[in-house]
């Protein structure tokens, strides 16, 4: 639903980095985002390919995404289980003393630029 | 190819932005305290109350937060508190470096407790910390005792949730325990007041936390 917003801080992000490293031009930008991060992958690309334009070096950035699984921890039965799968009652055990171990993260991986700039 | 790695979470700046504003008000001895629900809550309407029974002991600053429109502000100022309109340029939540340019263009000095009066969404605003040392959730009776089920990121993150709007209980199929239960399964140390902004009942637990907590802040701005 903040699609919009989260593009900014990757916006502001990418060109702080590639002004740190002296690059000219960042070919692609890759997020790493959690299965249960309420980040709608399409929404947010298309919130980049818009916003990309406002700056010089990521004029042509390609944003690439990567999945990362979330994980519940049991507090019961020390189980572990897919999120997506379960929510919050463990499959094992039926307990609902459940936290969520991974998979809200929101990370901006690596960035690729060309060797020549 | 070159390949840079940066493995560093999007929200971070507004974590480190956020955490500097933590800081401020801890070595001021003040509190900020984010306010988040629905549209049409009662957020306004609660806060104005809040300034009525902290009046003469405790001063209140809003900071309002909305895409459009200065209503809130103007009802707070009416009522007391000082306020400041902030609007957030379509976005839909607030996050650190607005707080920041909002408290800037307010001025903390004649304050004790600053609130501010996230933009109405039970979505956005639990994902961006803004600085506050707590995090408030109104639920009110008629949206429903099931709110906590479906947006439990916000009841998460709040250390207190008010149940407004309990006049209309007999009106509305609300089931309070229900609720409660489902607040504290998304939070087991939540503190849950039932209040009616509107008919003023039920205050006083929430106005005992608010002093208490002001209390232990001003406690350790002196050691």
């Amino acid at each position: 639903m903040h699609e919009l917003g989260v593009t900014f801080y990757i916006l502001k992000d990418v060109k702080k980095v590639a002004e740190e490293n002296d690059v000219k031009k960042v070919n692609y930008v890759t997020v790493e985002i959690g299965e249960v991060s309420t980040v709608i992958h399409d929404q947010l690309i298309d919130c980049w390919n818009w916003a990309r334009k406002k700056e010089e070096v990521t004029k042509e950035t390609e944003m690439r995404i990567e999945t990362l699984e979330a994980v519940t921890y049991c507090e019961d039965c020390k189980g572990e289980y897919r999120t997506v799968e379960y929510g919050k009652t463990c499959p094992y055990c039926g307990s609902e003393h459940t936290y969520l171990l991974r998979g809200n993260e929101f990370n901006i991986k690596e960035i690729g630029v060309d060797d020549d700039t | 190819m070159t390949i840079l790695e940066l493995k560093q979470g999007i929200f971070k700046e507004n974590e480190v932005t956020a955490d500097g504003i933590r800081e401020e008000f801890k070595a001021k001895g003040k509190l900020m305290i984010n306010v988040m629900s629905s549209p049409g809550s009662g957020k306004t309407t609660t806060l104005v109350r809040t300034i009525e029974h902290l009046k003469g002991i405790v001063r209140v600053g809003v900071m309002e937060c909305d895409i459009d429109a200065s209503v809130d502000a103007e009802t707070i100022e009416a009522n007391g508190g000082k306020a400041i309109q902030l609007h957030t340029g379509g976005m839909c939540h607030m996050d650190a470096a607005m707080t920041k340019q909002g408290l800037d263009a307010m001025g903390i000095e004649d304050v004790d407790i600053c609130f501010i009066e996230n933009v109405g969404n039970l979505v956005c605003p639990a994902e961006f910390d803004t600085g506050a040392a707590i995090n408030v959730t109104i639920l009110s009776v008629p949206e429903g005792d099931d709110k906590p089920a479906k947006y439990p990121l916000v009841y998460e993150v709040s250390e207190v949730v008010l149940i407004n709007k309990m006049d209309a209980i007999e009106i509305f199929d609300f089931d309070v325990e229900l609720a409660k239960k489902r607040i504290l399964a998304c939070n087991p140390n939540a503190k849950i007041f039932c209040i009616s902004s509107k008919k003023d009942e039920g205050f006083e637990p929430w106005i005992e936390f608010l002093k208490s907590r002001l209390k232990e802040a001003e406690a350790i701005q002196h050691e």
